[in-house]
């Protein structure tokens, strides 16, 4: 097996992240980089738009690596999230054997429709058979059945699927694996004990504005600082959902677009719905950070 | 395996005492309630030797994320890295540069003599300045170095010979009292241009986080001089789901507050998921017989009526006086944000008079002025503001028996302690026979049952009495009655 050089070291990571546009804190570049070093799966937790996919893309894009994504949800089951064999296509292979009239045994036939040829494989087992660089991301883990856990076992531990008329198949090179989660349910200890944790939050002002105006270059100095002081404060209320870093890069796009120069009292009031989404959070804001008077 | 490998590789330094240090700190975490089990051991040694040790940041991120799992145990892990692994040793390296202004040396060994020389009014003037300075700045790595010079300087209790000196933080605080320095912080972010409220919740938090990095350079301090052990035991506050809602803090509680939410949703998850899972009925013969006509009369496939969701009638009664008061404002918020899976909820608080809260739950209303409304309302259930259990359940039983009907179930929240007052045990029973079912909520500790005034095993013989201490009970119960 051929071991993949993701990052040489922590700040490596640091820099090769920033490189594709990902400003990683330092708890975040390390683990990152003790991912690839380790080998081991990394599950990313934290609120909604804190950076989570982002993460995983951004190590695809820093090392050059395709990135395999597996989108969970409730029901998903083997045949979505492994492989699935072809039946249709097996049919028209028995059928087509029967039309030429070679009297075919039972054993070749069975032989011949079980080979890759009729596999038809879904992300887990894509990623582990590919021979160039990967990054599996599995999206929202939590939202998926505990059954959907027991088969992410095999794959996080030993990077191999068992398939029972193929046999095993163990990964040629093992891919960079992030699981993100948020904690809508809690995982078990079986599949916590195989990953590196890593949880994110909102990041501080300094880091925020960095990563605001890297985003949305075009805001100015003075403005980005205006708009992360806000996010700040509002963070500090007590609100059902405190705004997230996709929601100050939203807002900046949407002072872009309207032009507006200084975020002041109005200003923040008239496109306040950019990043509150709840009536009552919005009623909050305005009344505590008397936004009307 | 590579941990394995590196596991023998470090285990042949362990001369060093660093792997003696790394399982006893595994210990701690272990005695603290983490589940580390062999396997992340060893991924903990493997990561820490992937990593360059230079710097404390790095391997305390090494260490979280091979230990630690859950977000809620990061506290207890971060307060034991600091006692296995301190920031500095005594008042470290760089005591001597920022000190320079006002101290000479400054060895741990001439402990005694130089604090009190340094510990006098210019001092602690000089000092306040800088405090406030840093405060006003939100300088992290400043109140950090301040947090240190504080406890060497004014938190010093110099003891008879060598290793019997220690380190107070209450002393210093006492000293400092950065509790007065709140006004100065306001006054400076008002000028930043925040609201009164908001000025003042900052300055409060900020004054708290200095404070618990000055008890936390205390404990460095003794754990230096006694052995990281011996302070590990009290250094620990249990994580937010397993602390007592009677023992928290006020800021306990604002976190609390913040966990409801997402308790709920966890719960409204899980139920669905289990509701999910057992949604088959009882199977329709019926449509079985009919559908197996087309496999010739062989059932090939199974036909279930559709389960009828049970959802219940709540009517929740809560004691609001004093120490149960937050208790009960955590499970009214819990069940109110969980309404969906109930018919219909019903919330009464009481102190010697029963008092109807529901219109208060609005859908999507804030919890802050829930809580507002919820604290308001707290006279309209007292008379004389003495806790009366029986009058209660009387009142409730005279005025609002059209709550309580044969669908209903009653949920009962407070620990029964009803000063020495009639119990109305018979019309408790009498309403209790009268509906679906019936539990009670003790905040209180299994062993404080029945001490005092506290009447939990006589009404315990009638409604069915769980203890309810901390979130994770809350969450387990709520969970088992829908």
């Amino acid at each position: 097996m051929t071991t993949a050089d993701w990052f040489s070291s922590p700040d490596d990571a640091t820099e090769r992240l920033a490189a594709t546009g990902y400003l990683a804190d330092p708890a975040t570049a390390t683990t990152a980089y003790l991912a690839g070093a380790l080998e081991k799966p990394l599950l990313v937790e934290g609120p909604a738009g804190v950076g989570k996919t982002e993460l995983a893309k951004a190590v695809a894009r820093a090392s050059g690596a395709e990135l395999v994504r597996l989108q969970c949800y409730e029901g998903l089951d083997e045949a979505r999230a492994l492989y699935e064999w072809n039946y249709k296509k097996q049919l028209l292979r028995i059928q087509a054997t029967q039309a030429t009239g070679d009297a075919a045994t039972w054993d070749e036939t069975h032989d011949d429709i079980f080979t890759d040829e009729f596999l038809l494989t879904r992300p887990l087992l894509t990623a582990i058979r590919r021979e160039e660089p990967t990054v599996l991301l599995i999206d929202e883990v939590d939202k998926t059945d505990v059954e959907v856990e027991g088969l992410l076992l095999e794959v996080l531990s030993d990077f191999q699927v068992t398939i029972p008329e193929l046999g095993t198949v163990a990964a040629v090179r093992r891919p960079f694996v992030v699981l993100t989660s948020n904690a809508t349910r809690e995982l078990s200890e079986a599949v916590k004990r195989r990953c590196l944790y890593l949880h994110l939050d909102y990041p501080d002002a300094e880091r925020e504005r960095e990563i605001v105006s890297s985003q949305v270059p075009d805001l100015e100095e003075r403005v980005a600082g205006q708009l992360v002081t806000t996010v700040a404060r509002l963070r500090e209320l007590e609100l059902k959902k405190a705004p997230s870093i996709a929601e100050s890069v939203d807002w900046a796009r949407t002072l872009i677009a309207l032009e507006i120069r200084d975020l002041d009292d109005k200003a923040i009031a008239d496109t306040l719905g950019v990043v509150l989404k709840h009536a009552s959070d919005h009623d909050r804001a305005v009344r505590e950070l008397r936004l009307r008077r | 395996m590579t941990g394995y490998q590196t596991g023998r590789q470090t285990g042949s330094q362990s001369s060093s005492g660093l792997l003696d240090r790394h399982i006893a700190f595994l210990e701690a975490l272990r005695a603290a309630g983490l589940s580390v089990s062999l396997a992340e051991d060893l991924d903990a040694v493997a990561a820490l030797s992937a990593v360059q040790w230079g710097s404390r940041q790095t391997v305390q991120a090494a260490y979280a994320a091979t230990l630690v799992k859950k977000q809620s145990q990061r506290p207890t892990f971060d307060a034991l890295f600091d006692l296995w692994f301190p920031r500095m040793v005594g008042s470290g390296a760089g005591a001597a540069g920022t000190g320079a202004a006002e101290a000479t040396g400054d060895g741990p060994d001439a402990a005694g003599q130089e604090f009190s020389v340094r510990d006098g009014a210019d001092a602690l003037r000089d000092f306040r300045e800088r405090l406030a300075e840093a405060l006003a700045a939100d300088d992290q790595q400043a109140l950090a170095d301040l947090a240190a010079e504080m406890v060497a300087t004014f938190g010093a209790m110099p003891g008879r010979g060598p290793g019997l000196s220690s380190w107070s933080a209450y002393t210093a605080l006492q000293r400092v009292s950065p509790g007065e320095l709140v006004d100065q912080l306001v006054a400076g972010l008002l000028a930043e241009g925040r609201t009164d409220e908001e000025a003042e919740r900052t300055a409060g938090r900020r004054i708290g986080a200095f404070t618990h990095r000055v008890e936390d350079d205390a404990r460095r301090r003794i754990a230096e001089e006694k052995g990281p052990e011996h302070v590990a035991n009290v250094a620990l506050r249990p994580s937010i789901d397993r602390l007592d809602f009677l023992s928290a803090r006020r800021s306990d509680l604002e976190e609390m507050r913040r966990e409801i939410y997402p308790l709920a949703r966890r719960l409204a998850t899980r139920l669905t998921k289990e509701h999910h899972a057992q949604r088959r009925g009882p199977l329709d013969f019926r449509r079985t017989v009919r559908a197996s006509v087309s496999t010739g009369g062989v059932p090939l496939t199974t036909h279930h009526k559709p389960k009828r969701p049970h959802r219940t009638e709540l009517v929740v009664l809560c004691d609001v006086s004093g120490s149960v008061a937050n208790f009960a404002q955590f499970t009214l918020l819990l069940v109110f944000a969980l309404r969906d899976h109930f018919q219909k909820v019903r919330a009464f608080t009481f102190i010697d008079h029963v008092h109807e809260v529901t219109h208060h739950f609005k859908p999507g209303a804030d919890v802050v002025d829930v809580m507002t409304d919820l604290a308001a309302s707290t006279s309209h259930a007292a008379l004389w503001g003495r806790t009366n259990y029986g009058r209660a359940i009387t009142k409730l039983a005279e005025n609002h028996a059209d709550a309580l009907g044969p669908k209903s179930s009653l949920l009962v929240l407070g620990d029964a302690r009803s000063n020495y007052s009639d119990l109305a045990l018979d019309t408790l029973s009498e309403l209790v026979g009268g509906i679906r079912h019936a539990w009670w909520l003790n905040p209180e500790h299994r062993r404080h049952w029945d001490n005092g005034d506290s009447a939990a095993s006589r009404y315990g013989a009638v409604v069915p009495m769980v203890e309810c201490r901390n979130l994770t009970q809350l969450g387990e119960f709520v969970h088992d009655i829908l």
